[in-house]
């Protein structure tokens, strides 16, 4: 053997992905799926920039630079979607952090009696239902002949065409997610609020303060800080709508479309009706353009606001 | 003095209000979560007629289990069923191997390039392509169409789950490691033999995880499956839901309502409860895991 093939071999011996190969070895099928599933498909965003023909494939089709951006900007579509979008993100936001926090505080006041362990398994239960199925279930209560429905009847109030009245969809989904998740969210404070130090309370009760006052001035002052957190963290995901709640409850209810259509409704039936690839591939890129420059300006608040929070 | 312990008084029966108000609250809300599960059971045992006729009744006056003899006469249930359970199992098992294998290579600090990876990883969660290439490469690249596999292939890593995993094993201490290093042993039979087994808790909360987005798991059903019987339960629901809004909409149009075909009442409840069985009835056993899971999931390393 040459001295050179010797320092080769030396040198493959000392780095890393020799010396560690079995770890490497471990980490190659998520390495692999990561790259298949995850990192072709963003090279696959070239298509928002051509006429895109399945046969010619990616490199092959003609490029037509920002031609399909000109398409979904110069409709009016993309304003309603996006603010549809940011509106109902805003509203379940707002809506779920109040509504998580207020259980939190009522929950942890309680202790962790049997009551506290039944109740708080009933309110996370709805959590793990799908989407679809909370869809069917609220057939039973929004549909012509629904609980809802005949409750106003029974009050002689006029009923609501649900399924063909957008308006009321908005407030629609902030119960329904209420009722999904708030037992769930409310998980997060609770441990926040036992990570408080007792003794601060106590010292409050000597001085003769009542249990308002105390939640007031000491439980929510102590949990802001995650509050804040939980909140920014919400900023980056603003873009995205949920998809999966929106989809099972709307389909193609062209109805509700003005209340509820967002990006990725959108996107969607975009998909399936337009045979338009590359069209709908760049509004696929906007959302996701603008989700990631969130994600970053999220961060940025975040390492403003609390610097040890920051993601990265 | 009077005056102030007549203040006391008075606040301890303030406090004493108060935790009367919490208690109502909380047992309100918790009977209002708990309420549509009731309601959407005991009707789906309902006679479909007195449903019809009477509307939902707490109590509906007259029983019947028709809808769920209906439902199981069918195949598509059964099929669904099946394709559900196969891809929740295999799809869990495969999600597990491959996410905690990746996990335990990333956690502590035996990779010199673990930053780099970390981030090559964590930059998927940032941004994506969107679901047109997706699309395409699902379809005309990798022809994961019409096949149990697109279930469980596109599930079986998820990155969320791996730093998840990873901050779980950061806890194991590093002599047990080092010492199985010195009697030979190499690292993936200490990840099996030795890491895996001391991390049951946390494996068990990321396969609750995972399991539940298999089985809940219906957009690969529209998208890439033709075949009625490869759908997956949840497809099935959506595709029941739609068919009511649709319907309800043509009949606010004013088109005869005969025209499309709802699903009978009881038959879509029972339909709902045979989905959400295995959840509800698991759940409170499983708890504790996936709040262990969300505990976790909130620290950061």
């Amino acid at each position: 053997m040459t001295n050179k093939s010797k320092g080769v071999v030396a040198w493959l011996k000392h780095t890393d992905l020799v010396k560690n190969r079995w770890l490497y070895l471990l980490l190659l099928p998520a390495l692999a799926f990561i790259i298949i599933f995850a990192y072709i498909p963003m090279v696959g965003v070239l298509i928002a920039f051509e006429d895109f023909d399945p046969i010619a494939g990616i490199f092959g089709s003609a490029w037509t630079g920002i031609e399909n951006f000109r398409f979904f900007f110069s409709s009016s579509d993309w304003i309603q979607v996006t603010l549809n979008t940011l509106y109902l993100n805003t509203l379940f936001i707002a809506t779920g952090t109040i509504g998580a926090v207020f259980i939190a505080i009522i929950m942890s006041e309680l202790g962790k009696g049997l009551f506290v362990k039944i109740s708080q398994t009933f309110m996370t239960l709805p959590n793990f239902v799908s989407w679809a199925t909370v869809a069917l279930f609220s057939v039973a209560f929004l549909g012509s002949d629904g609980i809802i429905n005949a409750a106003l009847e029974g009050a002689g109030i006029k009923p609501i065409p649900f399924y063909s009245s957008p308006d009321v969809w908005p407030t629609v989904f902030v119960i329904i997610r209420i009722w999904k998740g708030t037992g769930w969210s409310a998980i997060v404070y609770m441990a926040a609020i036992l990570g408080i130090d007792q003794s601060i309370y106590e010292a409050a009760k000597i001085d003769g303060a009542s249990k308002m006052r105390c939640i007031f001035q000491i439980t929510i002052p102590m949990i802001k800080n995650i509050i804040i957190l939980m909140f920014i963290m919400s900023i980056g995901n603003i873009f995205k709508g949920d998809f999966g709640m929106i989809y099972p409850f709307i389909g193609d209810n062209t109805l509700l479309y003005p209340t509820v259509d967002v990006i990725d409704t959108y996107v969607f039936r975009a998909l399936r009706s337009f045979t338009n690839y590359g069209r709908t591939a760049a509004i696929g890129l906007y959302q996701s353009l603008m989700g990631f420059i969130l994600v970053l300006f999220a961060n940025w608040l975040a390492k403003r606001y609390s610097p040890e929070s920051a993601i990265f | 003095m009077r005056t102030q312990s007549g203040s006391k008084i008075r606040e301890r029966r303030g406090d004493r209000a108060a935790t009367i108000i919490f208690y109502t609250v909380a047992a309100l809300f918790a009977i209002l979560c708990l309420y549509p599960f009731y309601q959407v059971l005991i009707s789906s045992f309902a006679d479909e007629t007195t449903l019809v006729r009477e509307g939902y009744k707490f109590i509906p006056s007259k029983f019947s289990a028709d809808a769920y003899r209906t439902l199981f006469a069918s195949n598509q249930i059964l099929y669904a069923y099946g394709v559900t359970i196969l891809s929740t199992v295999a799809g869990t098992l495969l999600s597990l191997l491959v996410t905690a294998m990746a996990a335990y290579a990333l956690s502590g600090k035996k990779l010199k390039y673990r930053n780099a990876v970390n981030f090559f990883f964590y930059f998927t969660m940032l941004f994506s392509g969107g679901l047109i290439p997706y699309y395409i490469l699902m379809r005309n690249y990798l022809h994961l169409t019409n096949s149990l596999l697109v279930y469980i292939i596109p599930g079986m890593f998820n990155v969320w789950n791996m730093f998840l995993l990873r901050n779980f094993f950061n806890d194991v201490p590093e002599s047990l490691r080092e010492a199985a290093t010195l009697d030979g042993a190499n690292e993936v039979v200490i990840a099996f033999r030795i890491i895996l087994p001391l991390s049951l808790p946390a494996l068990a909360t990321v396969s609750l995880f995972s399991a539940l987005s298999f089985w809940n798991e219906w957009m690969a059903s529209m998208l890439y499956i033709d075949d009625e019987r490869l759908y997956t339960l949840q497809y099935l629901i959506v595709r029941m839901v739609n068919s009511i809004s649709a319907a309800s909409n043509l009949g606010q149009a004013g088109l005869p309502p005969g025209i499309a075909s709802v699903p009978a009442n009881t038959l879509r409840l029972a339909t709902a409860i045979v989905t959400i069985g295995p959840i509800v009835l698991l759940y409170p056993f499983l708890q504790k895991y996936f709040v262990a899971g969300l505990r976790v999931g909130g620290v950061k390393e």
